[in-house]
């Protein structure tokens, strides 16, 4: 791909090469395209890309099912995307997709979070495809898989049609499977969409979204290592002058409000703590303090959640190992406390082991836990029983009307906005004693935004 | 030893058990060095141990890999509470002086990683990560107190013959499930010492799924969901159960539920125990509710986390639990109604059988004497030797493709 000045541009090369499978369809970013791109088309093509990808992850915050998600992605790509000349599309397509792996190659963090949501973005693209799309597609990703032979069907017909039941669809509607060995589709082994057998998965076509997508992902998160190391080895320094700097504003761009930490820092301390969890703590951390209160104990999961969350509130490390020697020498003693627990605290502030300093867990990351037996972290709207989370929330003093609009919105799914609607971020919602902005508040807002 | 409550056939106490309580070789019970060292000198099975874990790379065919074994770590657990990661041994005489030496009160196994643990910072200084695992057996952690919230008899540590079935239970759909669905043939039960049941996939292909790929299995496998606040823990969804679930209720739990649960728990005793079954009782068809609460009680519950990672440690089979004093025994999956937690042989009992045998024997045979000989034996008939077969003809058969290959690339 050629950077250049000048207005020429050669949209229909983006058509033959880097790959589109079939008329104005599905590119699956094989090759770096070869053809010229204007420098402003450099960076306002992959800003463009960049709404759509951080829509996505917003949505995915969100907690929507997948029918929205298709909707939502359709709508982002229209907008943000969608050319008259279909080649044109294509040509953006490529070159914000190529732009942006320059953009996202660099961090592991970075990495992880491109490769994600670029997947997402493939998967539900593709379900919008149709068949013949769809199949020219997966030829196109090497799929050796042939469809089940009519005998092998006839033979798990009846399975196949009971796993088809069970997951909320007719029976006997699809004919055509493929047998899959069950690494390949891990998504479909861990819902049980599939029927195993002796190690393979018997997929169906409408199924085949999930063997197409781990494929791409495959090849991109391939791609971005070796585009790491050739950004670290010559790019980089060969465009200093010209791409480097668009590239690296590029990655910390953000579409959000603004919710930096203030500088007149959240320093917490251990006397503020009871207070400023009945103010400002978010329901999940103020949940997780009243039962370490209750039981001088918490389990792994909500030593960490809470934990990191005191943290990066500021409370210092002594201050720390005083707040928890407090509460778990009441049930087990200080001798034990300083022997099994002392150690993971000073490790989550870097003085330990690997000595990496632990950030605290983002909202993205608190929802998708997956509390077990005697656990009290997660999200409370997300994991709480209806039951349970009412009386959380009356205890903090919502109910009435706000409280029945909560429970409506927790239905849906929406578990990161309604942490905010909750603690009075939006006008919506007039909730007495939790006006303001704190900076506990501000802190907390930043881990939302915390991709 | 025999218990006050333990069932006897006709008042009639077995002989040999008998000899033991009154002879002059019995060993008062207990968990210390002394008793481990004898342990470690003359009953942990070192030779069939790093046997397993070299998985047929004993450097005797040319196809063997000579690092594998090197690159696994184990863990120990001293006495003072004094913990060593990254141990790794290039040799059983390496592994079996080390733990002689230092008497490991707890034994662990880790993966396989890229490079020799011991070697790691050495690897570290280039910035990418190149100290990472490679391979890993699949594994399983179940733990009886997990069951706590639904078993009457005990609580926490404690465990008896009415709950310890829950374990029974999991062993079986487990296994059955890791067999017919997802295709292994390798697979190790262990008692964990006091209160569950550990599980160790060592096919190759199961040594080298990725986290991904072991957090899928853990999530089929699951059906206990939510921590303390949940409501409900068990929601099957969809119309009809998946065909595992579906097997699962009908093979085992089901029965199980009938037979022995209702009665040996009381679940409907008291106004409490009832309320607690209605409470999981929501607005739908009778015959899921009725699936619901037998999954509830009964349907095996992992510790996710345990499985989900390759570098997970997890504890060796044949250690000794410091505070039962029990030996980590296999368990037969296909007799597992059988096994019995209070009857495996504890460290002073074994003690007691080498006194009363006599020291003048070689290693050897100290192992056949004992009540650990039956457990080795099985370990080695039923794991470890079709285990071994199956390595070494992988081994040959890549080490000939290899060989097929570079003849190829010499063929105009």
């Amino acid at each position: 791909m050629e950077i250049v000045r000048s207005h020429r541009q050669v949209a229909a090369a983006a058509a033959a090469a880097g790959g589109g499978g079939g008329a104005g369809a599905l590119p699956t970013y094989k090759a770096a395209p070869q053809l010229e791109v204007r420098l402003e088309e450099f960076e306002l093509f992959a800003i463009d890309r960049l709404r759509v990808l951080k829509g996505i992850s917003d949505g995915l915050s969100r907690g929507k099912r997948p029918e929205e998600m298709e909707k939502l992605v359709s709508e982002l790509w229209k907008t943000h995307m969608r050319h008259q000349d279909p080649a044109e599309t294509l040509n953006k397509d490529i070159v914000s997709h190529f732009v942006l792996r320059l953009v996202y190659c660099r961090t592991e963090e970075l990495r992880k979070w491109f490769l994600s949501m670029e997947t997402t973005l493939f998967r539900y693209r593709f379900r919008l495809e149709s068949p013949e799309s769809q199949r020219m597609l997966m030829t196109e990703f090497q799929l050796p898989y042939k469809a089940l032979p009519h005998s092998e069907f006839e033979a798990v017909k009846d399975k196949l049609s009971q796993v088809a039941r069970s997951i909320g669809q007719s029976a006997n509607v699809e004919h055509v499977f493929f047998k899959v060995p069950f690494e390949e589709v891990p998504d479909l082994v861990a819902s049980r969409r599939v029927f195993l057998s002796k190690g393979y998965a018997y997929v169906a076509m409408s199924q085949v979204v999930s063997l197409v997508v781990t494929q791409f992902r495959c090849n991109i998160s391939k791609a971005l290592a070796l585009t790491n190391r050739k950004w670290t080895a010559t790019i980089k320094e060969q465009e200093k002058d010209r791409l480097t700097p668009i590239v690296e504003a590029l990655s910390n761009a953000y579409f959000g409000p603004d919710y930096s930490q203030p500088k007149d820092a959240v320093d917490i301390s251990l006397k503020d703590i009871d207070q400023l969890a009945k103010s400002s703590f978010p329901l999940c951390m103020r949940h997780m303090l009243d039962k370490l209160r209750e039981n001088h104990h918490l389990k792994h999961g909500g030593r960490m959640q809470f934990g990191l969350f005191l943290k990066g509130a500021g409370l210092k490390l002594e201050d720390a190992l005083a707040f928890w020697r407090a509460e778990f020498s009441q049930k087990i003693g200080s001798e034990r406390f300083d022997k099994e627990y002392a150690y993971t605290i000073r490790h989550n502030y870097g003085k330990e082991g690997k000595r990496t300093d632990y950030t605290p867990y983002s909202c993205q990351k608190i929802i998708s836990a997956t509390p077990g037996v005697g656990d009290h972290h997660g999200c409370p709207f997300r994991h709480f029983g209806e039951e349970n989370l009412r009386a959380a929330l009356n205890k903090m003093g919502v109910g009435g009307h706000a409280l029945e609009e909560i429970m409506d919105k927790v239905k849906n799914r929406h578990y990161q906005v309604l942490y905010f609607i909750a603690i009075g971020l939006t006008e919506q919602y007039d909730i007495p004693e939790l006006t303001g902005l704190s900076g506990i508040m501000k802190y907390t807002a930043s881990l939302h935004i915390n991709l | 030893m025999v218990r006050d409550d333990e069932q006897v056939d006709s008042m009639e106490i077995d002989e040999k058990k008998q000899q033991q309580l009154e002879a002059p070789t019995a060993v008062p019970e207990g968990f210390n060095t002394d008793y481990l060292r004898v342990y470690y000198g003359k009953l942990f099975p070192y030779g069939d141990f790093f046997k397993w874990l070299c998985y047929g790379n004993d450097g005797k065919h040319p196809g063997c890999d000579q690092s594998y074994v090197g690159r696994r770590e184990f863990s120990f657990t001293l006495e003072n509470d004094i913990y060593l990661r990254f141990q790794s041994f290039d040799s059983a005489t390496e592994l079996e002086s080390s733990i002689k030496e230092k008497c490991p009160f707890k034994i662990d196994i880790g993966p396989v990683y890229s490079v020799d643990p011991s070697k790691r910072h050495a690897y570290a200084q280039s910035g990418n990560n190149v100290f990472v695992p490679v391979e890993r057996e699949l594994i399983f952690d179940i733990d009886i107190s997990d069951y706590d919230d639904v078993r009457y008899c005990c609580s926490g540590a404690d465990v008896c013959l009415d709950c310890w079935p829950l374990m029974t239970i999991a062993i079986k759909i487990l296994n059955t499930s890791l067999r017919d669905d997802f295709g292994f043939s390798h697979i190790l039960w262990v008692y964990s010492g006091r209160r569950g049941v550990h599980c160790w996939v060592c096919d190759s292909r199961a040594r080298k799924l990725s986290n991904e790929q072991r957090a899928a299995i853990a999530d089929y496998f699951r059906v206990y969901k939510g921590g303390e606040n949940a409501l409900k823990k068990v929601s099957l969804a969809g119309p009809v159960l998946h065909p595992f679930l579906a097997q699962s209720y009908m093979d085992v739990l089901k029965t199980f539920f009938e037979d022995r649960l209702l009665l040996s728990q009381q679940l409907f005793s008291s106004e409490e125990r009832c309320q607690k079954i209605l409470d999981l009782i929501l607005m739908k068809g009778l015959r899921r509710c009725v699936e619901e609460i037998v999954f509830s009680y009964t349907y095996p519950r992992l510790d996710m986390e345990v499985s989900k990672h390759m570098n997970h440690l997890l504890k060796a089979p044949f250690c000794i639990h410091p505070k039962t004093g029990r030996v980590c025994v296999p368990i037969d999956p296909s007799n597992c109604d059988d096994f019995d937690p209070a009857a495996v042989p504890t460290l002073s009992q074994l003690l007691g059988e080498l006194n009363a045998t006599g020291f003048q024997s070689d290693s050897d045979n100290s192992l056949e004497r004992t009540s650990l000989g039956k457990s080795i034996s099985f370990f080695r008939t039923s794991f470890l030797h079709p285990l071994l077969k199956a390595c070494k003809e992988e081994l040959e058969s890549a080490y000939n493709a290899k060989l097929q290959q570079s003849k190829n690339s010499l063929n105009w």
